[in-house]
């Protein structure tokens, strides 16, 4: 029986009971990332008493990290996250197993790691380890928590919930991965801290649930939180008949690194010029250049000079608004300038050259100055 | 009363507004074209419909009132 003194404002809540308590720590949960969701979902699930958690990340804490990833601080710097997290929750709770995976999954290891625990709660930033996520849980019939953030919004939904027949997973929804440039990242778009915060929490909320069996068993149930209005829109998730049939087959054939659709494959051999913030200020004095920003139009700060601006979004259908030159492309990190190049050089058939490191780099040059 | 049309995540990039109305509208796949021509950007999009908080997998009819959603993947973390 666990420590009866230290769960004890939970266990006399009505319905929870010792019962409870026993199937917490007789749970296993891997939480994959320790981000701004893995970092709250950890620190709950350890506070409420999980048995045993695995802990999975393959970086360092960094300065950017601590707006969002409270557990770190700035001492942490520089240090692997997973032994950060592990040393400051053995300190948060003695009673519980940590067990510390340093790297990253991959199709290699998901399937010896995943089997060793319960359910996973997703707390990745990309679509790579969801789908293999997803994919490996529905092959061992594994529940997971999904937890993500767009911009100002988040969402969290608990897919293949095994208690139930013909559970939702994650491909009911999007069949196929999305393409690797398809989506742009927290790190190109920004992220308030505690919106994440918020999710992982609520991933934890969910797993608790899932452990414990309080509470209503939906057959998944998305909800979206907005935190600018403040609100939640819950969308009920039914099975998708037309989506394919996950099997080992289906598994080995897939390649979650990018799974790409014929275009991104094309694209991948399509060679452009990356220049750095230097030659790009050189380029700017040139008369006749042309500059062209893909971020969104929402995307701060806006540029000291003179440029044409068509965003990533829109990118596919306003190729013709484009001259026939060679084009600077540049975005928020220079993530997405790289794709927008090849893209139009290959559609376009002009030189295109995508500017490195992005505005983050170009503004820290021009501080320096 | 209308239609009324929901947006979400990075579908927002394209659509500005986070929610508009239609005054009449057949079905969710007719929605879905006048919603094309509108943002033609949308044509390169992944997303899901929701009719009145549920998903939908196929073309279904709409009234006055309902409620769609269309819900990309969200990724960040």
């Amino acid at each position: 029986m666990p420590d009866f003194k230290r769960y004890i404002r939970q266990l006399i809540l009505p319905g929870f009971g010792a019962d409870a308590q026993r199937k917490l720590a007789e749970a296993k949960v891997l939480i994959v990332g320790m981000g701004g969701l893995g970092c709250p979902a950890l620190q709950y699930l350890a506070g409420a008493g999980i048995g045993s958690i695995g802990i999975m990340d393959a970086d360092e804490v960094s300065l950017s990290n601590l707006h969002r990833q409270v557990l770190f601080d700035e001492f942490d710097i520089g240090q692997l996250k997973v032994s950060v997290a592990a040393r400051k929750i053995t300190k948060l709770n003695s009673g519980i197993q940590l067990i510390e995976f340093p790297f990253q999954l991959n199709k290699e290891n998901a399937f010896a790691i995943i089997e060793q625990f319960d359910c996973v709660v997703d707390a990745t930033d990309n679509f790579s380890a969801k789908y293999l996520i997803n994919d490996t849980c529905v092959l061992l019939k594994k529940a997971w928590v999904y937890g993500a953030v767009s911009g100002y919004e988040g969402q969290v939904a608990v897919m293949n919930n095994i208690h139930i027949p013909d559970p939702v997973h994650y491909r009911h929804l999007f069949p196929q991965q999305p393409l690797r440039n398809e989506f742009a990242s927290c790190e190109e778009t920004g992220v308030i801290g505690v919106l994440p915060g918020i999710i992982g929490t609520m991933q934890a909320a969910e797993v608790i649930k899932w452990i414990t069996g309080l509470g209503k068993l939906q057959n998944g149930l998305l909800l979206n939180y907005h935190f600018l209005s403040g609100s939640w829109y819950e969308i009920a998730l039914t099975p998708n008949p037309e989506t394919p049939v996950i099997d080992e087959s289906f598994f080995n054939k897939m390649n979650y690194n990018m799974e790409c659709a014929n275009e991104e494959e094309e694209m991948e051999d399509i060679d452009i010029t990356e220049i750095d913030v230097r030659q790009l200020l050189k380029i700017q004095e040139e008369p006749g250049h042309f500059i062209l920003d893909v971020r969104e139009l929402h995307e701060y700060p806006s540029l000291d000079f003179v440029h044409a601006r068509i965003p990533m979004s829109v990118l596919k259908e306003s190729l013709d608004q484009l001259p026939q030159q060679p084009v600077y492309i540049i975005c928020h990190q220079g993530i997405r300038s790289v794709y927008a190049a090849q893209y139009i050089k290959l559609h376009k058939g002009v030189e295109t050259f995508s500017v490195k490191g992005g505005l983050t780099a170009y503004f820290n040059a021009v501080d320096h100055e | 009363m209308g239609i009324k049309v929901l947006f979400f995540g990075s579908v927002t990039d394209i659509t500005i507004v986070s929610e508009l109305s239609r005054e009449d509208c057949a079905d969710t796949d007719t929605l879905e074209k006048e919603l094309l021509k509108q943002f033609p950007a949308l044509a390169n999009k992944k997303y899901f419909l929701a009719l009145n908080q549920q998903v939908i997998h196929e073309n279904c009819p709409l009234k006055q009132g309902d409620i769609v959603a269309l819900m990309p993947p969200f990724s960040g973390g």
